[in-house]
């Protein structure tokens, strides 16, 4: 058991370590008020390229849709004052017209 | 991370090294712009790149976590997509990064089964006649990108596809070790990837039994004559020819049969189509609903592979028009071709039949007597008389788009 303690302790250091298999820092979100928040709660499941890629066909609905979808579904822990600033950040900087 | 190692425990390969190896640490290689269509989301265009995963040629990446990469277009002018272009799609970005095959066990059982045992690699090779068979794996959502209007998801452009000769064991052979019940309804597959957060619904899925004991439902071991590619599923994954790659889970992990319709996120709420609305012969009984049901077989398709899309050529001089169609598994019967925007449309040459649920290639030889702009459409039918929409049927997940694509060229 210790020895499978060790080999667990091992591999969840290297997954632990970056998990980048491609240079998905390369990504960068447009500045603006809320991006931090995005970037950290968003970028816990996914490469911030998901947002960009989808843009800028979502108008606020859609993009509130997908937020609750990933707390609600996906079950993101996002709080609801930072759920409000990522639907805000998306609509205004990946939305209609952004 | 300690309540992830312990589902993988569960799932009986918590033992095999998840060490990553620096091949697939390493980074992506950078390379050219990416050979994207029209018609996609503006933001496809700023944030696509051309990029190769360790062990794979350049591909058009849309996501890097979890990896989407679709295949570029100029693969597809051959009938049989190579191993390291073959396009990559996951869900969730909890990957094992290096598997060992040797300790690798499938778990088969489940309440519908009278038995339940571990399948190793050197059994399921050994121990069941293995069968050959030409397929395409294409994603549900393959053309969600050019959806009007666009919808959320990975934008795929066309490139979300490949056409493989797998081999492995048939899924019915195992299951009859397993001796299925008379009560088991479905039979629900996991794979050894999962999501990063416990609280995410892991990628499960399941299929009806009389799929899975469909002599063609396989759990392959090789494609194209070699392992299987880490990204596309290695050591082992499901081939379901006919039906979308939602159901061709990869890095195969448990084969359970079920009494009961199996109630996941993924059969329950995702990869679902409005009930009624595409004309597809398959349906998954046991999932319907009146207002939706899951996404089934492959609807029929065609794409042009050359020329070039702008391609110039002389007023009086032939092109040679190639192309590839498949379906859901009838057969394709015809593909036609148009230059007039679908006035009139004029049979193409059908290539080597490599099986009904491969690729089948086509080409066409077409003159245009006078210069200006065309655009060329092709559109294929099958042998049960389903033929490519002539508009897009709408649905919120983008799936099942098989709208002729025009290819414009240039005569001067």
């Amino acid at each position: 058991m210790r020895a499978m303690a060790t080999l667990l302790l091992a591999a969840a250091a290297l997954l632990a370590a970056p998990a980048a298999k491609a240079d998905e820092t390369a990504v960068t979100l447009k500045d603006g008020a809320g991006r931090d928040i995005v970037a950290a709660n968003c970028g816990a499941c996914h490469s911030l390229d998901y947002i960009q890629m989808n843009a800028p066909f979502m108008a606020e609905k859609q993009w509130e849709a997908e937020v609750v979808k990933m707390i609600n579904a996906f079950g993101a822990d996002i709080d609801a004052a930072n759920a409000k600033t990522i639907v805000d950040y998306l609509t205004r900087q990946y939305g209609q017209g952004g | 991370m300690t309540a992830l190692l312990a589902r993988r425990h569960m799932l009986g390969i918590g033992a095999v090294t998840l060490a990553a190896p620096a091949l697939l640490r390493g980074r992506a290689l950078a390379a050219a712009a990416p050979p994207l269509s029209t018609g996609l989301p503006d933001g496809v265009y700023g944030s696509a790149s051309l990029e190769a995963l360790p062990g794979k040629k350049p591909l058009i990446k849309l996501s890097y976590r979890p990896p989407n990469y679709e295949t570029p277009i100029s693969y597809f002018d051959q009938a049989i997509t190579p191993n390291d272009a073959f396009f990559v799609r996951y869900h969730l970005a909890d990957i094992p990064e290096m598997i060992d095959a040797g300790r690798w066990k499938i778990k088969v059982g489940g309440e519908g089964a009278s038995n339940s045992f571990e399948l190793g690699l050197d059994e399921l090779r050994n121990g069941f006649e293995p069968v050959e068979i030409a397929a395409v794996c294409q994603c549900s959502g393959n053309r969600r990108g050019f959806s009007a209007p666009h919808v959320p998801g990975v934008q795929w452009g066309v490139g979300a596809m490949g056409c493989a000769v797998w081999k492995g064991a048939r899924l019915k052979d195992v299951l009859a070790k397993a001796g299925l019940r008379k009560e088991a309804v479905e039979i629900v597959v996991d794979g050894a990837d999962g999501p990063v957060l416990d609280k995410t619904p892991d990628f499960v899925k399941s299929l009806p039994v009389w799929k899975a004991l469909d002599e063609n439902t396989l759990i392959a071991y090789a494609m194209n004559g070699a392992l299987l590619p880490h990204w596309n599923g290695a050591p082992v994954r499901l081939i379901v020819p006919g039906w979308t790659a939602t159901y061709w889970m990869k890095h195969l992990v448990s084969i359970e049969a079920v009494t009961k319709p199996f109630t996941g996120f993924w059969m329950k709420s995702a990869y679902r189509i409005p009930t009624g609305k595409f004309p597809i012969v398959q349906h998954f009984e046991s999932q319907m609903t009146e207002a939706n049901e899951p996404i089934t077989e492959m609807v029929v398709n065609s794409l042009i592979t050359a020329p070039a899309p702008g391609h110039k050529a002389r007023a009086g001089t032939a092109i040679e028009l190639r192309g590839i169609a498949w379906d859901g598994g009838y057969g394709i019967s015809r593909v036609e071709v148009s230059s007039d925007g679908g006035k009139t449309w004029h049979a193409a040459s059908l290539g080597a039949d490599g099986g009904r649920f491969a690729f089948r290639p086509w080409r066409f030889r077409l003159t245009a007597p006078r210069p200006g702009s065309y655009e060329i459409r092709a559109r294929a039918g099958n042998a049960v008389g389903q033929t490519q929409a002539d508009a897009l049927i709408f649905n919120p997940a983008g799936y099942h788009n098989n709208v002729a694509r025009p290819l414009p060229i240039v005569v001067a």
